[in-house]
């Protein structure tokens, strides 16, 4: 398959200390990082694209460590995750869903385990596009207080044959999280849902 | 007055690849935003000093965030900008309070010089609008290959009561500079303009 082509790198970092209610003791902090690559299969219908996702692993990976960097270095802090894809209009969804295996496996490393189904969206859109990537509990999918999620775009890309890939985490439940259901401290963690 | 701050966020942007050319090593400029309480939203108020204070307050705290984000000395920095949005009850007599008076000095604290004028913008606006902070070497403001922008926008913000304010550096000028004019090896960074 072809080489991955970076163009640009992304990296998003909220820090988020109130909203409208108390002020959090540290704040609550969601990350995203994207990468803008040049679509090997833009402008034509290609049968063969699987093998494509292999070569995004060291991409996802690397992705995936740099947003923990910049989240404050530990793995162990992430407690949310979610990831997407952006694809340049002479592209096809289906090359955005080639970022699904790469894109968890990487943060899945990264963070030393992580069982929990990786949330995702996905779309083609142009230049400036943006999308609104969902994040879950790293551990059990149920857990309520970890439902959110963050918008991304970037106001060059993608172009025409580009795709812009998008991993997300955070540090903890929504900052004022008072909506019930199951709580991060009653999961049993092995099942990836609950 | 200190500023009441609902949220910071910082974002990272390389440049590795631009139009098919590779740039090595990337460029990269970072944005640091805070969300802040708007202490004069929905009011005509004739002294604007608690602003200028805020302005002062949040140079220092900008500057720091964005340099750091940029993982380089401020020393390093070779451009710079600052832009804010004021939330629909506000006016934009608010942004020029926070950016203009006394918000520069500790901007230039940080980062050891700054001779030129720091470019701004400013507006009015409601959540997720789009800040295009204008860029310009921070020692001569004459450097063709420096003048850039920096596009940012926060999706829940800014909100009717809020402002934000952005401050941008960089480590370099645009990734493909080639239109001439004065050269960032060529100045003298006394005069702030050449």
């Amino acid at each position: 398959m072809p080489a991955v082509e970076l163009r640009k790198r992304v990296i998003l970092v909220e820090d988020i200390f109130h909203e409208g209610g108390p002020r959090a003791a540290r704040p609550y902090r969601r990350g995203a990082i994207l990468s803008v690559i040049h679509n090997p299969f833009a402008g034509g219908y290609v049968e063969d694209i699987v093998g494509f996702s292999e070569d995004l692993k060291p991409l996802g990976l690397d992705m995936a460590r740099a947003l923990i960097a910049a989240l404050g270095g530990d793995p162990k802090a992430i407690q949310g995750y979610g990831k997407g894809a952006i694809v340049g209009a002479a592209g096809e969804i289906e090359h955005g869903a080639l970022w699904h295996a790469p894109g968890g496996y990487g943060m899945r490393e990264a963070l030393g385990g992580a069982r929990a189904i990786v949330p995702s969206a996905k779309k083609v859109g142009g230049v400036g596009a943006r999308l609104d990537v969902p994040i879950t509990h790293v551990e059990a999918s149920y857990v309520r207080s970890h439902f959110d999620s963050v918008e991304v775009g970037i106001a060059d890309a993608p172009r025409a044959d580009e795709i812009v890939l998008v991993l997300a985490m955070t540090t903890g439940p929504r900052v004022h999280d008072r909506a019930g259901g199951l709580k991060a401290s009653e999961i049993k963690g092995e099942d990836g849902l609950r | 007055m200190k500023a009441e701050i609902r949220k910071i966020v910082t974002i990272v942007e390389e440049t590795h690849r631009e139009i098919g050319r590779a740039i090595a090593p990337p460029t990269r400029r970072a944005a640091a935003v805070a969300v802040i309480a708007n202490p004069f939203a929905g009011r005509y108020v004739e002294d604007l000093g608690p602003l200028i204070e805020i302005g002062e307050e949040l140079g220092a705290l900008l500057a720091a965030r964005a340099v750091e984000a940029l993982g380089v000395s401020g020393a390093a920095v070779e451009s710079y900008g600052k832009a804010a949005a004021v939330g629909e009850n506000g006016e934009l007599e608010h942004a020029a309070a926070i950016l203009h008076p006394k918000l520069g000095a500790p901007v230039r604290k940080a980062l050891g010089k700054g001779a030129a004028l720091i470019p701004s913008s400013k507006k009015r606006g409601g959540p997720g609008v789009a800040l295009d902070i204008p860029l310009g070497h921070k020692d001569a403001a004459f450097v063709r290959s420096h003048f850039d922008g920096m596009e940012v926008r926060i999706a829940d913000a800014p909100r009717a009561d809020e402002i934000l304010v952005a401050v941008a550096v960089t480590d370099s000028g645009r990734p493909l500079a080639r239109v001439g004019g004065l050269k960032a090896s060529e100045i003298k960074g006394e005069d702030g303009l050449r």
